[in-house]
């Protein structure tokens, strides 16, 4: 039956088929849906683990069982899991274990655009990429076997485009699901990597690499499509889908098992055409092989090495490289003469972390002079000049505090960086007092080895966790603090403020998220501190919570256009002239009432109230 | 033979139903079927787009400038953001409604007029239909149903018959508010003949 699946669907689908017992994964865009979909289906052990790298060892665990594991993540997760992943290569497999990698090129939703293509031949494993929704699924079925019979993880790498694009598949409505027993055979040479067994490992990966070559030249999916030979386009993945649209009578040589490379068959392809091109999205890894094996081959030299890659991007630059004759149609026109107003991503309304983020912009000022100012609409969205303190940030919705008009951080890398950043910062000597802002589910993530790492060498970092109770920004997914697990069923809460006092900061405390002065104050008293403290600023995602309260109003006639509560970046405040007002549709309720507590001229009440 | 359809508007609008509906029911009418969403990492508020692609075959699930078929804006500024998407002659469906962003609140830019937007869209194309929607959805009674209303208008210009568009949204609406989203549907599709808009779109 045909049905229409994003790639994301299709590779749960799939590995269901195949016969997964134990999925694991930490939520990141734009891989989240695989677990999510998983954990729909009946007879499979599905969790959210904490962290990738934890996610990458529940599944080698069960792969040492001897059943059929999957572990999925976006790019940056398998840095944080490249330890067992390198680790699974060396000691090898017993049930089969598929390594899902979704990148995300032109970042999307993400802080760099790694290539993680270049893991495969880092870690010596083999890669496959689908190119739609159909081949995600049924490779799914092979690649378990592959890593099977090869005794190696297998790197299955998507990209946003084939994650999330829906297209349609072909699914076997009554698969016959081969399931293994689970049962773990004690072979101490292959499992315990002490130097002595570790290093006869070494030469069988090599082999293992030999092995894969050959096996490749033959793999069903690898595709050659003669047409006009003047030009043979190898590509593979979502660049494959826009150089079919692009160059629709070229020759093409479309790849799936992208590491190792089938050489003979490229060389085949290369032998039959003309002038052999490489469409490739980011890093010039399909190029530079073909290149070592002496191909001439025209690559990264018309095809952008930055950003992701479409059809139109390709047209233009295939006609620059005159690889592509010169449209007959006039350039088309862009609506420049119009400068469109851009609609930045904002926190939403009722977002539990306005209140924190306006806090620290504010508080931003304190130790400088004190700024009350009352500005125009333009300097109210305008930078600032912050001193005082400084606000490392983390990964998650907050991060959107860093643009206008909340303005409130000063840095952002990865998931737990900013508790040892502030840590560092402070340590060099930089004299201001420091805030580290992290998530609930991000603290958890790879916050607490930080906060223990303070607490040891006596830093005296403020942490702010804002607690949301839920993983929003990928779709509100349970983590340990929620005690919720992937199946949405009771698992044991973690208890965040516990977990703290635990590890030794004396200093706790737990602060409704929407109470602006009791958060203010406790920053302000923490700061100035000489030890290390934790602040869990806590209320709930708007999204998540069912129902709203009574929302608020603006009393035009006490409204003096100060414009303070447009400070917040509420999206549900919009101006009718010069006068606030506060959309009814947006407005979450008296739940939050920020803006309320942030108006001078107490002019925004409770719909209602006197 | 092709169709693309281009949807835009904002966060929290119900672009992504809409696309997921035409999507799903042009497969369940022979199409080979590819679609794509953009949607920033804003889960309310933000820019959305949604790229559906019908053909016999489709390769790319992403459409270039000049592809569009159709544009179908649930927002004017985002209407006229896409529409350069828009092939000459495609036609341009724009809900009549300004959502303006922060920086338009906050006097950093302006929100251009639907006569604006109006010019901008005729640059392209001059088959442009206005609709107020967000006014006839709250007149039915939940501004919710929007995206239905929508697709509704687009769909009489679409060949693929109404009932298979009936049943995909009994499917993916929940019980309680079908009956009040297949009658925006049907107001969708009269709202396009009331106005003779009706085309083939077969070409």
């Amino acid at each position: 039956m045909k049905r229409l699946l994003s790639g994301n669907e299709a590779i749960a689908l799939g590995a269901y088929h195949a016969g997964v017992s134990v999925a694991a994964a930490y939520p990141g865009t734009p891989s989240t849906e695989i677990l999510e979909n998983l954990a729909r289906m009946d007879g499979i052990y599905v969790e959210w683990s904490t962290n990738e790298k934890v996610a990458m060892e529940v599944a080698m665990g069960a792969s040492y069982g001897g059943v059929r594991a999957l572990v999925s993540m976006k790019h940056v997760g398998l840095n944080v899991a490249a330890d067992p992943f390198f680790a699974a290569s060396v000691t090898g497999i017993r049930g089969g274990l598929v390594v899902v990698s979704c990148d995300d090129p032109g970042m999307h939703s993400s802080q760099n655009e790694q290539d993680n293509r270049h893991y495969a031949r880092f870690a010596k494993v083999p890669m496959l990429e689908p190119s739609d929704s159909q081949e995600a699924y049924e490779l799914m079925k092979l690649v378990f076997r592959l890593s099977e019979e090869f005794d190696t993880p297998v790197l299955f790498r998507t990209t946003t485009r084939i994650s999330h694009c829906k297209t349609v598949v072909e699914v076997d409505e009554t698969p016959e699901i081969p399931k293994r027993s689970p049962k773990f055979v004690r072979d101490p040479n292959k499992f315990v990597m002490v130097p002595t067994n570790a290093r006869p490992r070494h030469p069988l990966m090599e082999e293992r690499i030999q092995k894969l070559s050959s096996y490749v030249e033959t793999f069903p999916f690898n595709e050659s499509i003669l047409g006009d030979r003047s030009i043979g386009i190898i590509s593979a993945g979502a660049a494959y889908q826009y150089a079919r649209e692009v160059f629709q009578n070229a020759s093409f040589l479309k790849l799936v098992t992208t590491y190792p490379l089938p050489r003979n068959l490229i060389r085949e392809f290369a032998n039959k055409v003309e002038r052999v091109v490489v469409v490739e999205e980011l890093d010039p890894i399909i190029e530079d092989s073909l290149k070592a094996m002496g191909i001439e081959v025209l690559g990264k030299g018309w095809v952008p090495i930055t950003g992701e890659l479409n059809p139109q991007i390709l047209k233009e630059e295939a006609i620059k490289a005159g690889l592509l004759p010169k449209s007959r149609k006039p350039p088309h026109k862009r609506p420049v003469e119009l400068k469109l107003p851009m609609r930045p991503p904002l926190l939403c309304p009722g977002c539990p972390h306005i209140g924190a983020s306006f806090a620290l912009r504010r508080l931003g000022f304190y130790h400088a002079q004190p700024q009350e100012d009352l500005p125009s609409r333009r300097e109210v969205l305008g930078e600032l000049k912050r001193q005082g303190i400084i606000a490392t940030s983390d990964i998650g919705c907050y991060t959107l505090a860093v643009y206008p008009p909340l303005l409130a951080l000063d840095t952002c890398a990865c998931m737990g960086a900013s508790l040892g950043q502030a840590h560092g910062l402070e340590k060099a000597g930089v004299a201001n007092k420091m805030v580290s802002v992290i998530g609930d589910s991000t603290f958890l993530h790879s916050g607490i080895t930080n906060l223990v790492n303070i607490v040891y060498n006596k830093g005296n970092t403020t942490v702010v966790i804002l607690d949301n109770s839920t993983t929003a920004m990928t779709g509100h997914q349970g983590h340990p603090g929620t005690g919720i697990t992937a199946r949405g069923e009771e698992g044991r809460r973690v208890v965040i403020e516990d977990l703290c006092r635990g590890i030794g900061v004396r200093d706790v405390n737990v602060v409704d998220a929407f109470n602006l002065p009791l958060i203010e104050a406790t920053i302000r008293r923490c700061v100035e501190t000489d030890e290390a403290s934790v602040i869990v600023i806590r209320g709930p995602c708007p999204l998540h919570v069912k129902g709203k309260g009574t929302s608020l109003v603006v009393d035009a006639d006490k409204c003096d256009s100060c414009f303070a509560c447009l400070r917040l970046g509420c999206l549900a405040i919009v101006m009718e002239g010069d006068k606030a007002r506060i959309d009814a549709a947006l407005c979450v309720g008296d739940g939050c009432s920020l803006c309320l507590q942030v108006c001078p001229r107490e002019a925004i009440k409770v719909d209602g109230a006197k | 033979m092709k169709i693309d359809v281009l949807m835009v508007g904002v966060g929290g609008q119900g672009v992504v139903l809409a696309s997921d509906a035409l999507a799903e029911t042009a497969m369940k009418n022979g199409y080979d079927v590819k679609k794509s969403d953009a949607l920033g990492m804003a889960q309310r508020g933000g820019s959305v787009s949604s790229h559906v692609r019908l053909g016999e075959h489709v390769f790319s699930p992403i459409m270039s400038k000049g592809d569009a078929d159709f544009l179908l804006a649930f927002e004017r500024l985002e209407g006229a953001r896409s529409a350069d998407y828009l092939r000459p002659g495609g036609v341009a469906i724009i809900n009549d409604q300004a959502i303006p962003p922060l920086s338009v609140v906050g006097d950093v830019s302006a929100y251009p007029s639907t006569r604006e937007v109006e010019r901008i869209i005729r640059r392209y194309t001059n088959e442009v239909y206005f609709l107020p929607g967000r006014e006839i959805a709250e007149e039915m009674g939940n501004a919710q149903v929007l995206n239905v209303l929508l697709l509704g208008f687009l769909s009489r210009f679409l060949a693929m018959g109404e009932q298979a568009y009936i049943e995909d949204l009994s499917h993916r609406v929940p019980a309680r508010f079908l009956e009040l989203n297949l009658k925006a549907f049907a107001r969708g599709r009269e709202e396009a003949e009331s106005r003779r808009l009706v085309k083939s779109a077969s070409k």
